[in-house]
């Protein structure tokens, strides 16, 4: 009995997806012809079961996690975990980023997150993904944002008692957000 | 005019009859030549040096004599072409695993890379994935999130497609450099191979998943330490993008993303995702450190590409090149690689003379898109100074760039995108270096 009510379900779904394909335009209605194309193999899940294996940020703070932190708190994991190499005050070393200062006006030009980067959702996604360099994502949530709110206060971007969080974060405005060009049309 | 290192100086005749096939200035003879040659009965031209200088008789050599040795699993290359080796840095010491290697571009031929020998670049090491444990998840935008083993994609149809990659930095160190720095064609060049990805459509995939209304851009990461991410326009990712598993007919090797790579044709390297295990699909794109703080490129303005994906049209000649010596004068045949991120190689022009006159190439008639194409062009050096340059011309009608008009396209800091013309200097004694002309 419930076997069939799900089948219903199911195709009603489908051609519902189909048709709304359809009318989105001719690539996506093409791309649902396709689908004959494989064998069907892939296994179903539950985006609830990428909490914390998903560390994708958007942003529009898209994929932040709970949490929040001030510099306050983050210069105490900075100078564990980031100072050896990006320097005690963010000035960086010999092949490491500066992670304070920075002008895109000097000769040449200096490229840091505060004077280059256009969004605050960057840093948590890549300090969250990728760093330290030899124990990547070894850094809490929480931990994470204290450490970028510390380098926000490094740039001068945020004060040293601003709670970043997953409402705050998508709010803090970089100071080259603006000059970016989207060339992504161009393929 | 006697040739200074060995053989016979050319005969007048024979010299007579390449110039009068000349096709530009300083020697570029006409590809038509070598076949007008043979049937004028000058074919001993090239070798004649070679007969006058050995004139003994010939012994047999001692492998000729004895058994060789057995077939073997896995083979490897001749120990006398060992030399034909990646360009290897030392090993980072503040962020392991994170560099570049080359592809010898000047000590190949043809077109396709051999694995062993396709440039790699990582940002966290290779790592060593079991790929029973590994999975690809596809969610985000979708009707119902899928994951896939391994063994689920050997079962999907697959297409196999040559295609160039390229990194976003290849030949930057021509782009901002106030200098021409020494260099060889491989050292300059070579963040560049061109290998048969075989693999299942990302369109296939994401049709079981069933992309959902609003969705126009899927960001994808990679197993590696660094987690690499990078984000595509949905268009691309239905229009030609692959989930390559072989390389040149065996699995991908464990640098270029072993078990399985996102491959986007034509676009930066950086883009096609190795040990690729997440594809979100998004109304957006993620907006990485790699498509922000890197792979964008500085202006003069102080504004800055975003998402600058196809690579531009752009040669290189790979022989003569750069740290190469001429040891004989007389014919030589000038080669290189020719591509493109929009299309296929319609015309390549070759120049002796740094760019005054140009004479067209040879070049296969049919085409690939988005892969190497090999060029050729006989050249009579007689011992003059030369500046060798090739300028690359591709389908939609896009010309490489003098470098002079590339730099002034952006700020000095943009080292991403080079594509300028390269200049091999000539000396009259034969030595070839790197210049900018």
């Amino acid at each position: 009995m419930f076997t069939p009510d799900r089948k219903r379900v199911s195709s009603r779904f489908k051609s519902k997806a189909l048709l709304l394909s359809l009318a989105v335009g001719g690539l996506l209605s093409v791309s649902a012809v396709m689908a004959a194309d494989g064998p069907g193999l892939g296994k179903p899940i539950d985006e609830s079961q990428l909490q914390g294996w998903d560390l994708i940020v958007q942003p529009d703070g898209t994929g932040l996690p709970e949490g929040s932190g001030t510099a306050a708190q983050g210069q105490a994991v900075y100078e564990q975990n980031c100072a050896a190499c990006h320097g005690m005050k963010g000035e960086g070393s010999s092949g490491v980023p500066a992670l304070a200062g920075g002008s895109l006006t000097t000769t040449p030009p200096l490229m840091t997150a505060g004077s280059y980067w256009p969004h605050a959702s960057t840093l948590y996604d890549y300090v969250r993904r990728a760093m330290p360099p030899l124990a990547p994502k070894s850094l809490s949530n929480t931990e994470v944002y204290q450490v970028v709110a510390y380098v926000l206060h490094l740039h001068g971007i945020v004060e040293r008692d601003f709670v970043l969080d997953r409402a705050s974060l998508p709010q803090v405005k970089m100071p080259n957000s603006g000059n970016f060009i989207d060339r992504s049309q161009v393929q | 005019m006697q040739n200074k290192n060995k053989g016979e100086p050319l005969r007048s005749d024979e010299r007579i009859a390449l110039l009068n096939d000349q096709v530009a200035g300083n020697g570029l003879i006409s590809r038509r030549h070598l076949l007008g040659l043979s049937l004028a009965g000058a074919g001993g031209l090239v070798t004649s040096s070679v007969l006058a200088a050995d004139a003994g008789l010939l012994t047999r050599p001692a492998w000729s004599m004895a058994p060789g040795r057995d077939p073997s699993e896995y083979g490897n290359p001749s120990s006398h072409a060992a030399q034909i080796k990646r360009l290897a840095p030392a090993p980072n010491a503040i962020s392991p695993g994170t560099g570049a290697s080359r592809t010898p571009l000047h000590l190949l031929q043809g077109t396709i890379t051999p694995n062993s020998l396709h440039f790699e670049r990582h940002h966290s090491g290779v790592p060593d994935i079991d790929p029973a444990q590994h999975r690809l998840v596809l969610h985000g935008m979708v009707r119902q999130p899928l994951e896939f083993s391994y063994e689920d994609l050997l079962a999907y149809p697959m297409v196999s497609r040559v295609h160039f990659l390229e990194c976003s930095g290849n030949s930057g160190g021509n782009s901002s450099g106030a200098s021409a720095s020494d260099g060889s064609a491989g050292s300059i060049h070579g963040l560049l191979s061109c290998a048969e990805w075989t693999g299942v459509r990302l369109s296939t995939l994401l049709d079981e998943a069933g992309v959902a209304a609003g969705a126009s851009w899927i960001t994808a990461t990679g197993a590696d330490a660094a987690s690499l991410g990078r984000s595509v326009p949905l268009d691309k990712a239905l229009r030609d993008v692959i989930i390559a598993l072989y390389q040149n007919g065996e699995p991908i090797r464990p640098e270029q993303g072993y078990p399985m790579r996102m491959f986007v044709p034509g676009w930066e390297g950086n883009v096609s995702v190795k040990w690729l295990t997440q594809i979100k699909v998004t109304d957006g794109p993620a907006n990485f450190r790699d498509e922000t703080s890197r792979y964008t490129e500085l202006l003069p303005d102080g504004k800055s590409l975003q998402f600058t994906y196809p690579m531009g049209v752009k040669s290189v000649i790979t022989s003569p090149s750069g740290q190469m010596m001429l040891t004989r004068r007389g014919l030589h045949e000038v080669t290189g690689l020719a591509w493109s991120g929009s299309g296929s190689i319609r015309r390549v022009e070759i120049s002796a003379d740094g760019g005054r006159t140009w004479a067209d190439a040879l070049i296969d008639a049919d085409q690939r898109e988005l892969a190497l194409t090999r060029f050729r062009l006989p050249w009579l050096w007689e011992g003059a100074e030369a500046v060798l340059q090739s300028r690359a011309t591709d389908s939609a009608g896009n010309v490489q760039p003098s470098r002079a008009a590339w730099v002034a396209q952006y700020s000095p800091a943009n080292r991403y995108h080079f594509n300028g013309i390269q200049s091999w200097a000539v000396s009259a004694q034969g030595e070839v270096k790197n210049v900018y002309a």
